[in-house]
C-alpha cells in the first residue's frame, strides 16, 4: 500500500517516542543503581564515579542463589504437574466427550476471572491448619489449582478440534485411552502445551500474592516475593534497591530475549483465548 | 450420547464395538479429568465457599466466629474507606484500560503501516517488556521514577513545569492518579501490541477503496479500523479491566493504599483487613463483593465484543 511520506514519519516518531516511555525507566534505575550506596541522586544523572560494586552488594544482601534456586524449584513444581494434568482434562473433555463433559467445561470457565485476592483469606487459614504455611509447597499447590481453569480451558480447546477419526482408528486397533492420549494426541498438541508451559513460567515467576501472604521466609518464596521482601528491607537506600531490582529481573529479561517470538505468541494467545 | 457428531461407522458390529468402548472410555475419561478437578475444586471452589461463608461471620480467624448475617455487607456500604476502594479500582479502570485501550488503538493505527520489518520487530519486543516483568519490580521501578527526585520531576522541571513537581505517590490528591500511570505503562505495549496483531488481519482492500472515496484518516478509523477489532478490543478490555479491578502488586509495592487511604483498592484491603487487622469476616465480605464485581463488569464486554462472531 501506498504511504505518504509524512505519514511514514510520523508513524515511526510515534513509535519511538512509545519505545523511549518503555525504556527510559529502566534506563534510570540502571544509572541510579550506580550511584554510592545511601546516597538520594537524581532521577537520570550518570554518577561521578560508577559504583559498580552495587550489583555484588545487591547479590549478597538479597542471596541470589538462593532465590533463584527457590523460584526454579517452585516453576518446576508446579508447571510440569499442570501441564500433565490440564492436558488430561482438556482430553477428556474436548475429544472423549465424556458425559458431563459441557457441565465441566463450565464449572472451570466460572474460574477464569477469580481474582486472586477473592481467595486468599481461605488458603492461608486452611495452609495453616495444614501444617504447610511458610514451605514452598504453600505457594505450589494453591497455584496448581488456581491455573486449572485457563489451563484446561486451553487445552481443551486444542482438542475439540482435533478430528475424532484419529482416535477411531487407534481404537479400532486396540489401543487404551491411555496409549492413545500419551502416543498420538500429547505429541500432537505440542505447540499448546508449550506456550501454556511459557505462560505458567512467568506467571509463577512473578506471582506475588502468594508468596507475600503464605511465605514470610524469602529465600522460600518466587522471585517477585522475594523482590517484595528485598524492597521491604531496603526502600531507603534507593541505589542498593534499584540494583537490588535489576539483578531479580536479569533472569527474566534474558529469557525473554532468547525466546521472545515464543514468548509474545504465548501471551497473545493466552489473553486471546483467555 | 456421547460422540453423536463424530461420523457413524459403517457396519453394524463395528458400531456396537465402537459403542462398547466408548462406553468404557467415559468412565476412564472422567479418570483424566480427576486430577485437575480435585486440584481445583480444594484449592479454588473450596475456598471460594468458605469465603462467601466467612462473609457472614465476624471472626478474627481464632477464636468462635458469630454469625451476623448481612452486617459486613452493611459496613462496606456505610464506612467511607472501605466502599471507597470500589470507587478507587473503578478509576483505576479509567487508567488501566480506558486510556491503554483508547491510546493503543490510535497508536496501533498510527504505526501499522510503518511497523512493517526490522522497526516493527524491535517494536514488538520493547513494548511488550513491561509485560513479562514482575509486576512488583514495576512498582518498584514507578516508586523511584515518581518520587520527588525522580525522573518524572526531572523532565517537568526541564519542560519548564518545576512549579507543579511534588512526590506524586505520597500528595493525597494526585496518588491514584499517578499509580494509574503505572497501569498505563504496563498495559499500553501490550494492548497497542495485540491491536496491532489484529490490525495486520484486516484486508488492505478495504482501507484502499477508503482512501480513493476520500476518507480521513479518522473516518477510516471509526468505519473499518474500530468495528473490525471489534475482538481483539473486547480483548484488551477485558484483560484491562481485570488488571485494575483486582490490583494488588502494583499499589502494595508503589503507595501500599497510601496516603492514609487515597490509593487502597479492594485488593490492598482485603490484605489489610484480614491479615493486619484480623477482621476475618468483614475482609470476606469484601473479597466478595470484588468477585461479583469483576463477573459483572466482565460479561457485558464479552457479550459485546463476541456477539457477531459466535
Amino acid at each position: 500500500m501506498r504511504v505518504a511520506r509524512g505519514e511514514l514519519w510520523a508513524g515511526r516518531l510515534l513509535l519511538l517516542a512509545l519505545m523511549a516511555f518503555t525504556i527510559l525507566p529502566f534506563i534510570s534505575i540502571f544509572v541510579t543503581a550506580l550511584h554510592p550506596s545511601g546516597t538520594v541522586p537524581n532521577g537520570l544523572e550518570w554518577p561521578a564515579v560508577p559504583q559498580w560494586g552495587n550489583f555484588a552488594e545487591a547479590f549478597k544482601v538479597a542471596d541470589m542463589p538462593a532465590l533463584l534456586l527457590s523460584s526454579t524449584f517452585i516453576v518446576l513444581a508446579v508447571v510440569p504437574l499442570s501441564l500433565v494434568i490440564s492436558t488430561m482434562a482438556g482430553f477428556a473433555i474436548g475429544l472423549l466427550r465424556i458425559p458431563g463433559a459441557r457441565w465441566l467445561l463450565f464449572l472451570f470457565v466460572f474460574g477464569l476471572t477469580l481474582p486472586f485476592p477473592g481467595i486468599i483469606i481461605p488458603i492461608y487459614l486452611l495452609e495453616r491448619a495444614a501444617g504447610i504455611y511458610n514451605t514452598r509447597l504453600a505457594i505450589v499447590l494453591p497455584l496448581i489449582g488456581l491455573y486449572m481453569p485457563f489451563a484446561v480451558f486451553w487445552m481443551r480447546a486444542h482438542f475439540v478440534n482435533m478430528p475424532g477419526e484419529i482416535s477411531d482408528a487407534a481404537r479400532v486397533d486396540g489401543a487404551s485411552t491411555w496409549d492413545m492420549f500419551w502416543s498420538i494426541h500429547v505429541p500432537l498438541a505440542r505447540a499448546p502445551i508449550a506456550s501454556l508451559g511459557i505462560l505458567m513460567s512467568i506467571w509463577t515467576w512473578n506471582q506475588f500474592l502468594l508468596a507475600l501472604v503464605l511465605v514470610e521466609d524469602p529465600t522460600q518464596r518466587t522471585m517477585a516475593g522475594a523482590l517484595g521482601a528485598f524492597q521491604g528491607h531496603y526502600a531507603t537506600d534507593i541505589p542498593l534497591l534499584c540494583a537490588g531490582t535489576i539483578l531479580i529481573l536479569v533472569p527474566t529479561l534474558v529469557l525473554f530475549i532468547l525466546f521472545q517470538r515464543q514468548i509474545i505468541t504465548a501471551l497473545l494467545q493466552g489473553s486471546v483465548k483467555g | 450420547m456421547t460422540s453423536d457428531n463424530r461420523p457413524v461407522a459403517p457396519t453394524l458390529s463395528r458400531r456396537n464395538f465402537l459403542h462398547r468402548m466408548v462406553r468404557r472410555e467415559s468412565a476412564i475419561g472422567w479418570l483424566f479429568v480427576l486430577p485437575a478437578l480435585v486440584m481445583y475444586a480444594v484449592f479454588v471452589l473450596q475456598p471460594l465457599v468458605l469465603t462467601v461463608k466467612y462473609s457472614f461471620y465476624k471472626w478474627n480467624g481464632v477464636s468462635p466466629a458469630t454469625w451476623v448475617g448481612l452486617k459486613n455487607y452493611v459496613t462496606i456500604f456505610q464506612v467511607p474507606d472501605l466502599i471507597g476502594t470500589i470507587y478507587n479500582a473503578f478509576w483505576l479502570v479509567v487508567w488501566f484500560s480506558f486510556i491503554p485501550v483508547g491510546l493503543g488503538l490510535v497508536v496501533s493505527s498510527v504505526i501499522h503501516r510503518v511497523a512493517t520489518g526490522r522497526l516493527g520487530a524491535i517494536a514488538r519486543t520493547v513494548l511488550f517488556l513491561p509485560q513479562v516483568i514482575p509486576l512488583v519490580a514495576a512498582g518498584i521501578i514507578w516508586g523511584w521514577l515518581l518520587a520527588l527526585p525522580g525522573l518524572i520531576n526531572q523532565l517537568l522541571k526541564a519542560v519548564g513545569l518545576g512549579a507543579i513537581t511534588r512526590a506524586w505517590l505520597g500528595d493525597f490528591q494526585w496518588a491514584l492518579s499517578a499509580v494509574g500511570m503505572i497501569g498505563i505503562w504496563v498495559l499500553l505495549g501490550f494492548c497497542t501490541v495485540l491491536l496491532l496483531t489484529g490490525m495486520t488481519k484486516i484486508d488492505p482492500a478495504l482501507y484502499e477503496s477508503a482512501r480513493l472515496d476520500g476518507a480521513s484518516w479518522f473516518r477510516e478509523f471509526l468505519a473499518i479500523t474500530v468495528p473490525l477489532l471489534r475482538n481483539e478490543i473486547g480483548v484488551c478490555l477485558t484483560v484491562t479491566v481485570i488488571a485494575a479491578l483486582a490490583a494488588f502488586d502494583i499499589v502494595y509495592v508503589a503507595t501500599a493504599g497510601g496516603p492514609g487511604n487515597a490509593t487502597s483498592v479492594p485488593g490492598i484491603q482485603i490484605y489489610v483487613l484480614a491479615f493486619a487487622q484480623r477482621a476475618v469476616g468483614l475482609a470476606s465480605a469484601l473479597a466478595v463483593m470484588l468477585m461479583i464485581l469483576v463477573v459483572v463488569v466482565i460479561i457485558p464486554i464479552q457479550w459485546l465484543s463476541r456477539e457477531e462472531t459466535r
